[in-house]
C-alpha cells in the first residue's frame, strides 16, 4: 500500500530525475535547430576543413577539432601517471600528517577558478616553456616531427600541460578514494605471502582499484575536453594542423569562447552552432568509449584473481 | 534620514567598485554613484562593444546624476548587442563596426539608424625589449609583416623607415585577435586601402583568416602577449597601449607623415568629415588614412545603434534626450579616456538627424 506521501515523495523525486534527461535533450535540440543551416550548407565540410574564415562564409573546424582531442589526451597522459602516483604516495606511503597536507592541497588545486590557471598560464607558464624547455627540445625537433618547427610559447603542448595540471586533482582525489577503499585484509594477504610492499601495491591493491582509477581519468578527461578559458590564453588560436606539439593551435571550446560573443551574421552564428554540437557530441563519444573502457574492467577478471 | 550605509548606498558603492574594476583606468569615474530617489528601475538598457564601455559607464553615471535617467549598459561584444537590439532585448546597441545595408535590410523591426558617439584609434604596438624607441611603419610594411613576407625584424624595409635604430636580428611574432572585433575591423580597413595583396588575400572584416602568427582574445590578450612576449607586434585599441605601458608606433598618413597616435591626431582624422557623408541619416564614412596633414591613419567612430522609429514614446523620448546629451556634454570626457570628441559641424548633424527620429509610432 502507497502512501500519499509516498507517492508525492515519488513524484518529487521523479521530477528532480528528469530534470537532467530534460535539460541535455533541451540543449541538444536547441543546438540541432541553431546549426541545421551550417550542418546543410558544409556538411562534412566542418569537421574535414581547416579553413575558418567567418568573412568569407567557409567553415572548416577541423584544426579544433584535433586540437581538443590531442590537447585533452595529452592532458590525460601526463596527469594520470601523476595522478595515480600521487594517491599512492597518500594513501601508502606518507604518514598521517604529511598525506592529509597532501590531500588537501590537492584538493586545493581543485579549487583555483580556471581563468587563474589561464593567467598563471600566460604569465608564467608560457614565458617558461619558451625560454626554457622550447631551446632545449630544438635539436630533439630535427628527428622527432612533434616537436619541430618554431616556437613561440602559446601551443598545444602549453595547453595540455596546463590542462593536466588542471586535472591532476581530479584524478587524484578518485585514486585516492578508490586505493584506500581497497579492502585491508588483501594487502595483509599479499605481504604475509612474503610480498614486498611495491609487490603488495602492484599486485594487490592497484588492481582493484583499477576501475576506479580509469573512472576518475574519464572524468578527467571530460573536464579536459570542455575546459575554455584557460586553454584560450595559452594556445595561440591559430586554425593550423602541424605535427609539432610546439605550434599553435585551437580547441572548439575555445573557438566558442572567442567568437560567439562578435558572432552577428546568421551563418557564422550557425556555424559556431554546429561547432557547440561538435564539442557536445565529441564529449558524450570519449565519455561513452571510457565508460565502456571502465565497465569492460570491472566486468573483467575480479582483482582476486590478477592479484594471484 | 539615512542611516550612515543604508542598503541603497551601499548597493550603490558596490556597483562603483565593480564598474571602477572593469573600467581600464580613471577610477575615479564612478565616484558619483546614481543617487536619485525612486529605488532602482532601469529606463533604459543597451549592449554591445566592449571597447568604449569605460566612457559609456561613465556618460551613464553622470547621465543619471544629472537627470536621473538611468541607464544599463551590458559590454556583451558588438555581435550580441546587434543581436539583442534586432530581437528587441535592448533599446540600443553599440558597435565599433557600422552595419551594412544589407544587415540594415536584414533587420525585420525597422529601421536602425547608427550615429558615431565619439572617435578612437587603434595602435600597434610591439615588445622589442627596453628602451627601444618609437618606431615608424608604412601601411604596406605593417600589410606585408601581417602577411608573413616580413618576416625579420632587421628586415631592410624597416630599418630604412627607421635609420638609426638598432633593430634586432629576430623573428618577428605576429600578434591578432582571435575574436571578431571592431579593432580588427579598423585594422583590416587600413590594410585593405593601402595594399592589394592584403586586399585579395585576408580582406577586410570584423573576424578574418590570418595569415601568420597568433590569436589573443580582447584588446587585453592581445596586451598582454605583446607584452609578455619579446619580438611580438599588435594592434590594440589607444587606451590599452597606454595603460599597459606598450610603445606604440607612429604611422605614415595619406599626407606622407609619420603621425603618433595621440588625441589631437585622432580628432584630425575626423575633420571635415560632415562633407563626406553619404547621406543626411547615414554616417557610415571611414576613418582610416584620411588625407588631413596632421591625421592619425588608424581611427574610426564608435556607434551606437538604435531604431529610427521609437514605438515606446516615453523610452524614445528618453533615448534622443541621452543622444543629444552625448554628442554634446559628454564628448568632454572623450580625451580622459584615449578617445577624441567628434568635430562640431558633425555634432549638429547628428542633432538634426535626431530630431528626425520618429517617437511613439
Amino acid at each position: 500500500m502507497i502512501g500519499a506521501g509516498d507517492r508525492a515523495w515519488r513524484a518529487t523525486t521523479g521530477l528532480a530525475a528528469a530534470v537532467i534527461p530534460a535539460a541535455l535533450l533541451l540543449v541538444t535540440v536547441v543546438l540541432v535547430v541553431g546549426a541545421w543551416p551550417a550542418l546543410a550548407d558544409a556538411g562534412p565540410g566542418l569537421v574535414a576543413s581547416r579553413t575558418w574564415d567567418p568573412g568569407r562564409g567557409t567553415f572548416g573546424a577541423g584544426a579544433a577539432l584535433v586540437g581538443t582531442l590531442l590537447t585533452s589526451l595529452l592532458a590525460v597522459l601526463v596527469a594520470a601517471p601523476l595522478g595515480v602516483a600521487t594517491a599512492v604516495v597518500t594513501v601508502e606511503l606518507a604518514g598521517p600528517r604529511l598525506s592529509r597536507v597532501l590531500a588537501a592541497l590537492s584538493d586545493l588545486l581543485a579549487a583555483v577558478p580556471s581563468i587563474v590557471y589561464g593567467l598563471w598560464g600566460a604569465a608564467v607558464l608560457v614565458p617558461l616553456l619558451r625560454s626554457e624547455l622550447f631551446p632545449r627540445l630544438k635539436p630533439l625537433g630535427r628527428v622527432i616531427p612533434l616537436l619541430a618547427g618554431p616556437a613561440y610559447g602559446p601551443s598545444l603542448l602549453a595547453a595540455a600541460l596546463l590542462l593536466a595540471l588542471m586535472i591532476l586533482p581530479y584524478v587524484t582525489a578518485v585514486s585516492r578514494e578508490v586505493i584506500a577503499a581497497v579492502p585491508r585484509s588483501q594487502r595483509e594477504a599479499a605481504l604475509a605471502l612474503g610480498a614486498t610492499r611495491w609487490e603488495m601495491l602492484r599486485d594487490a591493491v592497484l588492481p582493484g582499484a583499477r576501475h576506479g582509477i580509469l573512472g576518475g581519468v574519464a572524468l578527467a578527461l571530460g573536464r579536459a575536453l570542455g575546459e575554455t578559458m584557460a586553454v584560450t590564453m595559452v594556445i595561440g588560436n591559430r586554425h593550423d594542423l602541424s605535427w609539432s606539439l610546439l605550434s599553435p593551435g585551437y580547441t572548439l571550446s575555445s573557438l566558442l569562447a572567442n567568437e560567439f560573443g562578435e558572432a552577428s551574421g546568421d551563418r557564422h552564428l550557425a556555424a559556431l552552432m554546429a561547432v557547440a554540437l561538435l564539442l557536445l557530441v565529441v564529449t558524450l563519444l570519449v565519455n561513452a568509449v571510457a565508460r565502456g573502457l571502465v565497465r569492460s574492467v570491472r566486468s573483467g577478471r575480479s582483482s582476486l584473481e590478477v592479484a594471484r | 534620514m539615512t542611516p550612515p550605509l543604508s542598503r541603497q548606498r551601499f548597493a550603490a558603492l558596490l556597483v562603483g567598485v565593480v564598474l571602477a574594476a572593469c573600467a581600464p583606468k580613471d577610477a575615479s569615474v564612478d565616484d558619483a554613484a546614481p543617487a536619485p530617489a525612486g529605488g532602482t528601475s532601469i529606463d533604459l538598457t543597451g549592449a554591445g562593444a566592449t571597447f568604449p564601455y569605460p566612457l559609456y559607464s561613465r556618460w551613464f553615471s553622470e547621465y543619471a546624476t544629472k537627470t536621473g535617467v538611468r541607464i544599463n549598459y551590458q559590454s556583451i561584444g558588438s555581435g550580441g548587442g546587434i543581436r539583442q537590439l534586432r530581437e528587441g532585448v535592448v533599446d540600443f546597441g553599440a558597435s565599433e563596426a557600422p552595419l551594412t545595408d544589407a544587415e540594415i535590410a536584414a533587420i525585420p523591426r525597422g529601421k536602425v539608424l547608427q550615429v558615431p558617439a565619439v572617435v578612437g584609434g587603434v595602435v600597434m604596438v610591439y615588445n622589442l625589449g627596453d628602451g627601444v624607441p618609437e618606431l615608424k611603419f608604412t601601411a604596406d610594411v605593417i600589410a606585408d609583416i601581417y602577411l608573413g613576407r616580413i618576416t625579420r625584424w632587421n628586415d631592410p624595409r624597416i630599418a630604412a623607415l627607421n635609420a638609426g635604430v638598432s633593430l634586432p636580428a629576430q623573428d618577428i611574432l605576429v600578434v591578432y585577435r582571435a575574436d571578431g572585433s571592431g579593432t580588427t575591423y579598423v585594422f583590416t580597413d587600413w590594410l585593405t586601402r593601402v595594399s592589394a595583396d592584403w586586399a585579395r588575400g585576408p580582406g577586410h572584416g570584423k573576424d578574418i583568416r590570418w595569415p601568420v602568427g597568433i590569436g589573443a582574445k580582447g584588446n587585453e590578450g592581445v596586451a598582454g602577449q605583446v607584452k609578455t612576449t619579446p619580438w611580438t607586434i599588435g594592434f590594440v585599441e589607444l587606451a590599452y597601449a597606454t595603460q599597459n605601458r606598450l610603445p606604440s608606433a607612429a604611422l605614415r598618413n595619406r599626407a606622407g607623415f609619420f603621425v603618433a597616435p595621440t588625441a589631437g591626431a585622432l580628432a584630425a582624422a575626423a575633420q571635415g568629415v560632415e562633407k563626406r557623408l553619404p547621406g543626411p541619416d547615414d554616417f557610415r564614412v571611414s576613418l582610416v588614412d584620411t588625407p588631413v596633414p596632421d591625421a592619425y591613419p588608424l581611427a574610426s567612430f564608435s556607434w551606437l545603434l538604435f531604431f529610427a522609429e521609437q514605438t515606446d514614446a516615453d523610452k524614445g523620448r528618453k533615448l534622443v534626450d541621452f543622444l543629444r546629451w552625448a554628442v554634446r556634454t559628454g564628448q568632454t570626457s572623450a580625451t580622459i579616456l584615449d578617445y577624441a570628441p567628434l568635430p562640431q559641424p558633425l555634432v549638429q548633424q547628428i542633432l538634426a538627424a535626431l530630431d528626425r527620429v520618429t517617437i511613439g509610432g
